[in-house]
């Protein structure tokens, strides 16, 4: 029994590094001065389906969306073992909010099924950056599949149903799924296998149009466009026949409704964004001494802060 | 889609969970009550499960004008679709105008579902709520009294404030603790409708073959002083230091994410966006540098202690006491010194 599995992944602005550099004046963030990461959780999400399809056999198909540079986590999933990986990008699916995401996300999951159906598709629980945990079952709700969330380990897939183990948050649970269903892994969820030195060997060059486009701008500055263009497609090529040309899809592609995506997709909005200032009330410094430390507790004594 | 409905309740989903409410949904309605008090609308609480009548009074006494029970065997233990089912028909019919949950594993499978289903906006872990005005930016279009959603982003570094113009409901979910929970009154009266949703096999397909309520280890959320301990602390051992504390105290150990990352301390203790939000009479912050994702979990501690060897750490912009020093000479000075008074 061999399955197709596909992996939803994001590359996210590495949150946990954020420096000053990173906030603007304007309290918004400068992604761009952000070191991006393969979301974490994602990692675990891609290495449960490596696991089955090693068990079980089938493919692993990687879909991320996101603007070229997103590619850098299809190469990192190539070389950790998946079959395929696809980028989906296109300006239009700019400030798209998790509905508008999860629709888009979903239209793909539906092209891949095009060329042979999918039984399962896998997310990490939540990405970094938005923090919201959203995306995963929205996308399932549009493709009208059941959600297990919170998976921490699937003990088997057989007879159609997955069987994995799940926590619940009161404690944990295994519940039996019938397929297609959707799958969310938390950071319990199996140890992401390092990227092999022989795949990053052979995926190092592989890239998707939208960065050939971009690296022949570079490499030809000030040239006219349909020399930018013919280079592209001669390097696209090129890529091709050696197997290296990543998959990109427009939302034309993937047959969204404009109407679903972008701003226009999306019912929230942020109204405004502030930088977190910190404040401070009634602050003492208490000297690193006996006598110091004594005065202080007395004073949460008296004040009954201290019972 | 669901038209918008400006006369529309103020709804709060009020989890349960083997016959027991969630306090989370308790906490919700308290904020419900404001809410609706000022949009002059109802608060209804929703509550899903196979025999859930029982809860109503609870409910009512905690703010609800109006309890939805619904109940069905295939709502007896949690599962997306039916719940979501359930809960989709019910707004189509009823069509609150604001609908939270709490942010709960449960809260955060079920209220995107049933989101994704109504083409309604959700924002997930706000840390307040309120109500207001709103012009959209590119329209000039003018909206009142719409719910402001608002959240940390990025980790933690901006405080965002999200919109829902057009879509109907305004959903959003809450974390556990962090709205406080005002006490029950046990004059308040309210209505009780329960019913029978129409529900069959194929609406739940997930089979629950066994769970298991995991003993949390340590109730922070019940403890007024918290002793909490971070990446500075630099070893399990050194954490001894401050479960020594904690005892003298009559307090808990808490821990920021890196310790609990670090392998020092259980999960179960962590205090955090991501862990638990405690609002303690003192929280003692050993070693932590104070990141906001931190904060978010305890910046309203009433008196907050900060040790820490760095002077420039971010804790020391929140603390009431701030001892720059190294813990290892610190602590046992605090603990001689709580000790001595006994």
């Amino acid at each position: 029994m061999a399955y197709n599995l596909v992996v939803l992944v994001k590359q996210v602005p590495d949150t946990k590094r954020i420096t000053g550099e990173a906030m603007r004046d304007d309290g918004t963030v400068n992604r761009s001065a952000l070191p991006a990461i393969y979301n974490p959780e994602d990692l675990h999400a891609l290495e449960l389906a490596l696991e089955l399809r090693d068990r079980y056999g089938g493919r692993v198909t990687v879909l991320t969306m996101g603007p070229p540079q997103a590619c850098e986590v299809l190469r990192d999933s190539l070389e950790r073992g998946a079959d395929d990986a696809v980028l989906i990008t296109d300006r239009r699916a700019a400030a798209s909010d998790t509905l508008a995401t999860s629709y888009i996300l979903s239209c793909a999951v539906r092209t891949v099924a095009r060329s042979a159906p999918v039984d399962l598709v896998l997310c990490g629980r939540q990405a970094i950056d938005g923090d919201t945990a959203q995306v995963p079952p929205q996308t399932a709700e549009k493709l009208g599949w059941p959600q297990v969330t919170y998976v921490e380990a699937v003990e088997a897939v057989e007879g159609g149903r997955v069987r994995a183990r799940r926590n619940t948050g009161a404690g944990w649970e295994r519940v039996e799924c019938p397929m297609p269903c959707l799958l969310t892994v938390t950071d319990q969820g199996p140890e992401p296998r390092p990227p092999s030195a022989k795949r990053i060997m052979a995926t190092k060059r592989a890239r998707a149009r939208a960065e050939i486009q971009q690296e022949a701008a570079v490499a030809m500055p000030g040239a006219a466009p349909d020399a930018l263009a013919a280079e592209a497609d001669r390097r696209a090529a090129d890529l091709e026949a050696r197997g290296l040309l990543l998959r990109q899809w427009t939302l034309d592609d993937i047959g969204a409704d404009l109407a679903w995506c972008g701003r226009d997709g999306s019912p929230t909005k942020v109204k405004r964004i502030q930088s977190v200032v910190l404040k401070g009330s009634g602050f003492k410094r208490v000297e690193p001494a006996a006598d110091a430390v004594a005065a202080m507790v007395h004073e949460l004594i008296e004040d009954h802060t201290i019972g | 889609m669901i038209e918008a409905n400006r006369q529309g309740d103020v709804w709060v989903v009020a989890e349960q969970n083997d016959g027991q409410l969630h306090d989370v949904g308790l906490e919700l309605l308290s904020k419900g009550r404001e809410l609706a008090a000022t949009l002059g609308v109802r608060l209804s609480a929703v509550v899903m499960g196979a025999n859930v009548a029982e809860h109503a009074d609870r409910l009512i006494r905690h703010g609800a004008d109006r309890v939805l029970a619904a109940e069905h065997d295939l709502l007896g233990h949690y599962q997306t679709q039916p719940y979501a089912k359930v809960l989709v028909g019910l707004i189509e019919r009823e069509r609150p105008q604001i609908v939270l949950f709490g942010a709960t594993p449960v809260g955060r499978d079920l209220a995107p579902r049933v989101a994704s289903a109504t083409r309604a906006g959700l924002t997930a872990d706000c840390t307040d709520l309120d109500v207001g005005d709103h012009t959209e930016p590119v329209t000039r279009a003018k909206y009142r009294n719409l719910l402001y959603q608002i959240r940390p982003a990025f980790g933690g570094n901006i405080i965002a404030t999200i919109v829902n113009p057009d879509r109907w409901p305004q959903m959003a979910t809450v974390r556990e603790g962090v709205m406080p929970m005002l006490d029950a009154d046990p004059a308040r009266r309210g209505e009780v409708v329960r019913f029978r949703p129409d529900l069959t096999a194929a609406d739940a397909v997930l089979k629950v073959l066994e769970h298991r309520p995991a003993e949390r280890r340590v109730n922070l959320k019940a403890s007024r002083i918290i002793v909490a301990g971070g990446a500075g602390v630099g070893s399990k051992e050194n954490f001894q230091l401050l479960w020594r504390l904690a005892n003298a105290l009559g307090g808990t150990v808490g821990a920021s994410r890196a310790a609990v990352d670090a392998g020092w301390i259980h999960k179960d203790h962590q205090v955090g966006q991501t862990g638990v939000t405690v609002r303690p009479a003192l929280y003692i912050a050993v070693g932590i540098s104070g990141a906001v994702q931190h904060r978010a979990g305890m910046s309203e501690a009433r008196k907050i202690v900060a040790v820490n060897s760095d002077p420039q750490a971010p804790i020391f912009q929140v603390a009431h006491y701030g001892i720059v020093g190294d813990l290892a000479r610190v602590l046992p000075m605090m603990i001689d010194a709580v000790k001595r008074r006994v």
